[in-house]
């Protein structure tokens, strides 16, 4: 049964199909709530969030923004590393549904981007060009904070379901926990601690996909997928693997190699 | 946030003074301790294995506590340049204070009693800290805060100009506009800055300034000049795609 029988018999309330995505979602919230007990890697987590999102809810793209305390939104972890869903997030600096439910602290929905055009020109225009039909902007809160925006985009025009908005609020709240590291935040300085790790570890992704693109001809998409393959292979933190590509530690021969070769890495892990 | 434009105007004017070493340095933590709500601050640079290179402080005693750090081997603005982590502490008295048994005493007797630190950093790319120093306990608000980031990425930008060993970097790059700040960087630039390592056999560090230079000389912005190396319609090393 492919994703797309799945979620139309999962509406239609055939018992098979509601079993399989309860059995998915459960899946996932497990896999993610595993996942946060240990020493994680939060760009990691993150990214496979924005996955999850994919595959548990009748969208087609999704990307979380974050705000970087100098009062703009930055792209963290997207399902898919092409430019147009790229360049959807980041024009978000300006305008589009994710700066709106950022300032206000509520979701903003678009069932019909098409429909839009007035609100956010540019953003309606660009989502459009895309292939893409309805955008749904979740606040990531912390108490009376919004730290940020789950951005999810459907290739049909129309509102997802309730029990959809409902888990894509779940996963939004996992991604708050994830980044900010403890249930209970007692400081406003260890938020700006986290939120800047956060930021940070995505540019040092940022930067070792590029090498990796260049040395083996890939495009971002691939370049990405090599760097997660490997780091789960060889039981690394994706940041740290980043960062020891960028810094020269780890042979980015052996990251592109299509078969496994186990190299321990060398670059020593963050400090606590 | 205050008008991070006017913040970045302000820097700018201080740091135009290109001649490197500690007395520029010196002159922009005096700059920093008037534009933000603290009473000292001191910059460490240092090398790609964050080994102190050369400081600069607002006043003797902070720099002899920036000092201290890195001979020490703890306190937040070591920690900050390890970990790449800002890290904050309203109130050394409390327990943030015992990760730094040595450390904290000293900050303590100087009459200091709330000490922020952050990396000066773009990606894995590490140049150095930012160390703030307050007599009075308390927190930064999120417009100091937020101020305090802009300095770090104006003063991140700086620095990886002066301490690229390629001489083919212009020396008066300027600082460009208010956009140009690290951290409003696109995504595409960090991706271009990788590919440019690859392409140039160098450094993260270099390959940045490499990037920044060319969109200096071509007049075009960072984010547009990173795009089409992205897109693999430009080579920093004047290759040609096929």
């Amino acid at each position: 049964m492919t994703k797309g029988e799945l979620r139309r018999g999962a509406r239609d309330g055939s018992a098979e199909a509601v079993v399989g995505q309860e059995q998915q979602l459960s899946d996932a919230f497990v896999s993610l709530a595993d996942s946060l007990v240990a020493d994680y890697d939060v760009a990691d987590l993150l990214h496979r969030l924005a996955h999850h999102c994919v595959n548990l809810l009748d969208i087609a793209a999704a990307g979380l923004l974050l705000a970087d305390q100098r009062g703009t939104l930055q792209v963290v972890a997207t399902s898919s590393e092409t430019s147009r869903l790229l360049e959807l997030l980041q024009l978000q600096h300006d305008q589009g549904p994710c700066l709106d439910c950022f300032h206000s602290g509520s979701a903003v929905i678009a069932p019909d981007v098409a429909l839009a055009s007035d609100r956010w020109p540019i953003f309606a225009a660009e989502t459009l060009a895309a292939g893409y039909r309805s955008v749904h902007a979740l606040p990531m809160r912390l108490r009376d904070d919004v730290i940020g925006t789950l951005n999810l985009f459907g290739v049909r025009p129309g509102p997802l379901t309730e029990a959809d908005t409902r888990i894509g609020q779940a996963l939004a709240d996992v991604a708050t926990i994830a980044i900010l590291q403890e249930r209970a935040i007692r400081h406003h300085e260890i938020l700006a601690e986290q939120l800047q790790h956060a930021l940070t570890s995505r540019i040092v992704i940022e930067q070792a996909k590029g090498v990796l693109a260049e040395r083996g001809s890939l495009d971002m998409d691939q370049a990405f997928n090599q760097l997660r393959r490997y780091a789960r292979n060889t039981n690394t933190r994706l940041t740290d693997l980043a960062r020891g590509i960028v810094e020269g530690t780890v042979d980015s021969a052996a990251v592109l190699s299509p078969r496994l070769r186990r190299q321990p890495p060398s670059h020593p892990p963050e400090d606590p | 946030m205050s008008e991070p434009g006017r913040l970045r105007r302000e820097l700018r004017a201080l740091l135009a003074d290109r001649s490197r070493g500690a007395a520029a340095l010196d002159r922009l933590c005096v700059g920093v301790v008037s534009a933000l709500p603290v009473d000292g601050s001191a910059i460490s640079v240092t090398t790609a294995a964050a080994v102190r290179g050369y400081s600069g402080a607002s006043d003797s005693v902070c720099a002899r506590l920036d000092d201290l750090q890195f001979t020490l081997g703890e306190g937040p603005s070591w920690h900050a340049v390890r970990s790449g982590r800002p890290v904050l502490v309203g109130d050394l008295t409390g327990l943030s204070g015992e990760r730094w048994p040595m450390f904290t005493p000293a900050v303590l007797a100087a009459g200091f009693r709330a000490i922020f630190a952050f990396p000066l950093q773009i990606g894995a790319i590490r140049l150095g800290t930012l160390g703030l120093f307050c007599a009075r306990s308390g927190l930064l608000d999120g417009e100091a805060l937020g101020d305090a980031l802009v300095i770090a990425d104006v003063a991140a930008l700086t620095f990886l100009d002066a301490e690229a060993g390629d001489s083919s970097a212009p020396v008066d790059l300027p600082l460009g506009d208010d956009l140009d700040s690290a951290g409003a960087y696109r995504a595409e630039v960090h991706q271009a800055t990788g590919m440019a390592m690859a392409q140039l056999g160098v450094s993260a560090q270099e390959a940045l300034v490499r990037l920044r230079a060319h969109a200096f000389a071509a007049g075009l912005t960072v984010d547009e000049v990173a795009c089409e190396i992205v897109a693999r319609r430009l080579r920093l090393d004047g290759g040609l795609f096929g």
